[in-house]
């Protein structure tokens, strides 16, 4: 069970580095959809109990992380006709760079913590390192929409850090948390829609009338 | 037991029917009336509190009493002067302010209004919240909620605005989340039974918390919600967001809104104090405070916006209430009395903006002169509101500054308060060039103005909020002591 | 400094261009062709070495360097190259910095030969070779010092012997150090996606140009070098995986061989279904092998069992 374990929390690394890496927005999207398929596989791994908490959990995650939010941005991508090219500010190798720095800080990080022996050692520095990808992609990357979905790959790492270290929200907070992730992401949606109407693009770069 | 619900789903209710009425009128019948509704609710809960809900996860302690009745008030009086807003707004295309030539039309009203109330119904829901997963839900529910409103008069400004205000909001508020887990790894280090995120719980657990991850927590906490209350460095949506949107929003946001994420943090930083990690707490509080001082002071000197020149102001009053938890003791009590001080008086300041906006047309500060003598009544009160929001006699804010400043020299942090007090000197200097010359003068007559004798729906909240502020300032009336001692006494666990 | 048998290299020298044919045979398949025979490459060495050569006047005896230096310099590196299970002729410890210093040896006396030729192709194809050169081999080196840094052995012998036995205990970590090996493996010898070697095209040639003016017998050398450094990172990755090692010495020898086969089928598979990347992005595929080594260093040394 524990290497299927430490296998999972592997791809999820990788899956990281294939958003820092690629410049195509598709691609983004569907390693999104890859992400939220994994984390919601994650819980019937872990060595607790199997709850029906987990498995309204592990649905949800599925359903909402894995189809209707690529789902979604796959429509706001159309609805933007835009060209389907990552935008970055720092460039793809740079970028790989930067985030092989991040996870090798990542794993410090994570053992200058002292945390619990039941959770497996890679899932720690992988959840953090989903964070700071997160992070770096808002910062690095031009267009509005792969700053909204960077933001959900951030959520996806404060997601995986819960897994990680073992703390399970009650299901009523869990369910708040995602329908908060639903209209964070629709409203989202709808501003980028918006932008693209009023400007023509969605370059956050353009973005720079108001400064003082 | 259904105060709390009611409090809660009373304006969500209000929202959904005011998406569903099809005329201006009822809905804006609706918000009134659920404005007023609640706000005697909250009165009653002032002198009451209500039982805590779902066994303590919702319940009011002194801090959500206090915070929940200014929200309340606020509120009410923002209601009526939206009414008079929405009344006074044109239908269809309206020249732009700020660029010549431009046009821009006005969302749906039908958004406007029940995006109020759901955004007035998220931030009751945070007043109320003791579990921190809710707290978090209810914290991000006010940030997308608030969004559509900032977008009311839909230019490409505002469109920037919003999508700043989201991304960094909602990336402030995730890293929130993490602290939440890292708290709840605190309260249970050696993978024992796991506490519940409830306040009261953690509080009993205060002595076994795990510090080094309390610590990471605490962190992740001041700069996640740290930045919805607008906090430097991660206060950059701020300025935007409150000088974009329409004035009744820019009222709500700096006087509602950055208290209820102050509410947030204290509830956070309640946890480190309780633990023994209260110098590490005013730590952060007094870097947080300093530097929001700091970059308000800077950007304030030489604005030339007013609805920014407010805002930065909110960064720099956001920036004294840090200031005052950083220094601690006394400092704390003082530091709750400048929140209710500051959201009366930015509430009041916006409200007159609004009014100034709407005759003058543009919101250049080198553009409007004489707003004495055009508007009789909104003149004298943004002056007014000068002396209120730098802290003068003799109104509420200076009472609590202070309060702050003897806090600071009690505790023998000379060299702070004195940092302290040079840049409120720096911010008053860039606020009053903005606010004298705009006062003072003739108003300019080449047609940009339209003198329109003022509605007293125009004047009167402004007046009411001014009026609250002196009163504050000459006494502070016996119950918001004892409810403000009882606040800071929770400080400390 | 153990010593191995000269098994490994007197088997690299007879079989070596039997992997090119594999590769091409595989591809004819693909394509639903029968193809050249399996043996092409010999006869076509053969051939080149009965024939008489052309050379260009503005070429000096530096042209002479790439294939002839070249090809010494390859085989001297088969001495430190294990087969599955069988160790190297010679190795000592830090023998893989010496493996690679040679090939970088024979890479760059190539260089220097395709600009000998003074044409400005071969040094259009030098100076893309040498770009690709210059980000695999810190891949190259990065993967096997991941090995080292954990196995804490230090010969190719050794570390191929420690990768084969991570894949039963850190299998995510042996997977991603193959992985980049794989990828070393297709970018050095100028295969798709990064290279076609059947391509005619001047323009989107990187390494057949640079060796387009030899003729005779150096083009033989040349032709018998792309086998050899095919054979050297063929057999570094079948060292690698657990499945072909065996102990036994006539038995071990099968299995590794069927290994090498393996590799070239899977070569010609790879070169089947995927087409050639654009340039520009060669390094990033470069620049993922290399993320993939580095993860499996971090997984293996950092992240604590």
């Amino acid at each position: 069970m524990s290497a299927w374990d430490q296998a999972l929390w592997v791809a999820f690394i990788l899956l990281n580095f294939l958003l820092l890496g690629t410049s195509r927005l598709s691609v983004c999207v569907r390693v999104l959809s890859a992400q939220g398929f994994l984390l919601a596989a994650l819980p019937w791994l872990s060595s607790s109990a199997i709850t029906g908490h987990t498995v309204v959990l592990s649905a949800a995650s599925a359903l909402l992380k894995g189809l209707v939010f690529p789902w979604f941005f796959m429509r706001a991508l159309d609805a933007a006709e835009v060209r389907r090219e990552v935008e970055p500010y720092v460039g793809f190798g740079a970028s790989l760079f930067v985030g092989l720095a991040a996870l090798g800080f990542c794993v410090w990080l994570a053992r200058a913590l002292p945390h619990p022996s039941a959770v497996s050692n890679v899932a720690l520095p992988a959840s953090l390192f989903a964070l700071m990808t997160g992070l770096f992609l808002i910062v690095s990357r031009k267009k509005a929409i792969t700053q909204a979905l960077a933001y959900l790959v951030m959520e996806n790492g404060a997601t995986a850090l819960g897994m990680a270290l073992l703390h399970w929200e009650p299901l009523v907070v869990e369910l708040g948390i995602l329908l908060d992730l639903f209209a964070a992401v629709f409203v989202m949606g709808i501003a980028v829609y918006h932008i693209n109407r009023e400007f023509d693009h969605i370059d956050t770069d353009r973005l720079n009338y108001l400064k003082d | 037991m259904t105060m709390i619900a009611a409090l809660v789903l009373l304006p969500l209710l209000a929202g959904l029917a005011a998406l569903l009425v099809r005329r201006d009128g009822p809905r804006r019948t609706v918000l009134l009336l659920t404005a007023f509704v609640h706000l005697g609710l909250s009165a009653s809960a002032w002198r009451r509190a209500p039982a805590p809900l779902w066994n303590g996860w919702l319940a009011l302690d002194p801090a959500g009493r206090l915070f929940l009745g200014v929200t309340s008030l606020l509120f009410a009086v923002a209601a009526v002067y939206a009414v008079g807003f929405l009344a006074r707004e044109e239908k269809g295309k309206q020249k732009d302010a700020d660029e010549a030539g431009a046009f821009f039309l006005n969302g749906p009203e039908a958004i406007f209004v029940g995006c109020l109330l759901f955004f007035f119904s998220a931030m009751t829901f945070v007043t109320v919240c003791q579990h921190f997963g809710l707290l978090w839900v209810a914290v991000e529910a006010t940030t997308l909620a608030s969004a559509p409103l900032i977008y009311f008069h839909r230019n490409h400004r505002s469109l920037e605005a919003v999508w700043k205000y989201l991304v960094v909001c909602s990336v402030g508020i995730a890293l929130a989340l993490v602290g939440n887990l890292f708290l709840a790894v605190a309260a249970a280090p050696n993978g024992g039974p796991a506490v519940p995120l409830v306040l009261s719980e953690i509080l009993n657990q205060a002595g076994h918390l795990n510090v080094p991850w309390l610590r990471a927590a605490l962190v992740f906490f001041f700069v996640g919600y740290g930045t919805k209350m607008g906090l430097a460095p991660m206060h950059t949506w701020l300025p935007d967001a409150h000088s974009e949107s329409p004035s009744v929003v820019s009222a709500l946001l700096s006087g509602a809104l950055l208290n209820c994420a102050f509410l947030a943090l204290w509830r956070a930083a309640q946890t480190g104090v309780a633990a023994g990690q209260a110098a590490f707490v005013q730590d952060l509080f007094l870097i947080l405070g300093l530097a929001s001082l700091a970059v308000a002071a800077v950007f304030i000197l030489g604005q030339t916006d007013f609805k920014r020149l407010l805002a930065y102001s909110s960064v720099e009053h956001m920036g004294v209430i840090a200031f005052g938890m950083g220094i601690g003791g006394s400092g704390v009590f003082a530091a709750l009395l400048h929140s209710v001080n500051h959201s009366l008086v930015k509430g009041m300041l916006f409200l007159l903006a609004g009014n100034i906006l709407a005759a003058y047309r543009t919101k250049a500060v080198a553009q409007v002169r004489g707003v004495s003598r055009l508007l009789p009544v909104t003149g004298p009160l943004w002056l007014a509101g000068f002396f209120a929001i730098s802290g003068m006699p003799p109104f509420g804010t200076f009472l609590s500054e202070l309060l702050i400043v003897k806090a600071g020299l009690d505790s023998g942090r000379w060299g702070v308060t004195g940092v302290f007090l040079l840049l409120l000197t720096l911010v008053f200097i860039g606020m009053s060039r903005c606010f004298l010359n705009m006062a003072q003068g003739r108003p300019d007559g080449n047609g940009l103005v339209s003198p329109t004798k003022e509605k007293r729906i125009a004047f009167l909240p402004s007046l009411f909020l001014g009026a609250l502020s002196l009163w504050l300032g000459l006494t502070v009336p016996g119950f918001l002591q004892r409810l403000l001692q009882e606040t800071a006494a929770r400080w400390g666990g | 400094m153990a010593d191995g048998s000269m098994t490994n290299v007197f088997l690299a020298a007879v079989l070596s261009p039997l992997l090119l044919g594999v590769i091409n045979r595989t591809k004819a398949f693909f394509a639903g062709r029968k193809g050249v025979p399996l043996g092409q490459a010999y006869y076509d060495a053969a051939k080149l070495l009965r024939k008489g050569m052309v050379l260009s006047r503005t070429t000096t005896p530096v042209f002479w360097l790439g294939p002839v230096a070249g090809l010494a310099a390859m085989t001297s590196a088969l001495l430190f190259v294990p087969l599955g299970g069988l160790p190297a002729a010679v190795s000592f410890p830090g023998d893989w910095i010496l493996l690679a210093g040679l090939l970088a040896l024979a890479r760059f006396l190539t260089v220097l030969s395709a600009l000998d030729t003074g044409s400005s192709f071969e040094g259009m194809g030098a100076s893309r070779e040498a770009f690709f050169a210059s980000l695999t081999e810190p891949v190259f080196l990065s993967a096997l010092a991941a090995l080292s840094l954990k196995g804490g052995a230090s010969s190719l012998n050794d570390l191929c012997a420690f990768a084969s036995t991570l894949f039963a205990e850190n299998l995510p970590a042996a997977v991603l150090v193959a992985a980049a090996l794989f990828i070393v493996y297709l970018t050095e010898n100028a295969r798709l996606p990064v290279d076609d070697p059947n391509t005619h095209l001047e323009l989107t040639m990187i390494h057949e140009v640079m060796v387009l003016d030899h003729s005779g017998p150096l083009f033989g050398y040349v032709v018998y070098g792309t086998a050899v450094k095919l054979w050297i990172f063929g057999s570094i990755v079948v060292s690698v995986c657990p499945l072909f090692r065996a102990a036994s010495a006539p038995f071990g020898v099968l299995v590794a061989l069927a290994g090498l086969l393996a590799v070239a089928v899977l070569t010609g598979v790879v070169e089947s279904v995927m087409a050639r990347l654009r340039l520009l992005r060669v390094p990033l595929l470069i620049a993922g092998a290399g993320v993939s080594a580095v993860v499996g260093a971090i997984l293996l040394t950092g992240v604590g069992r």
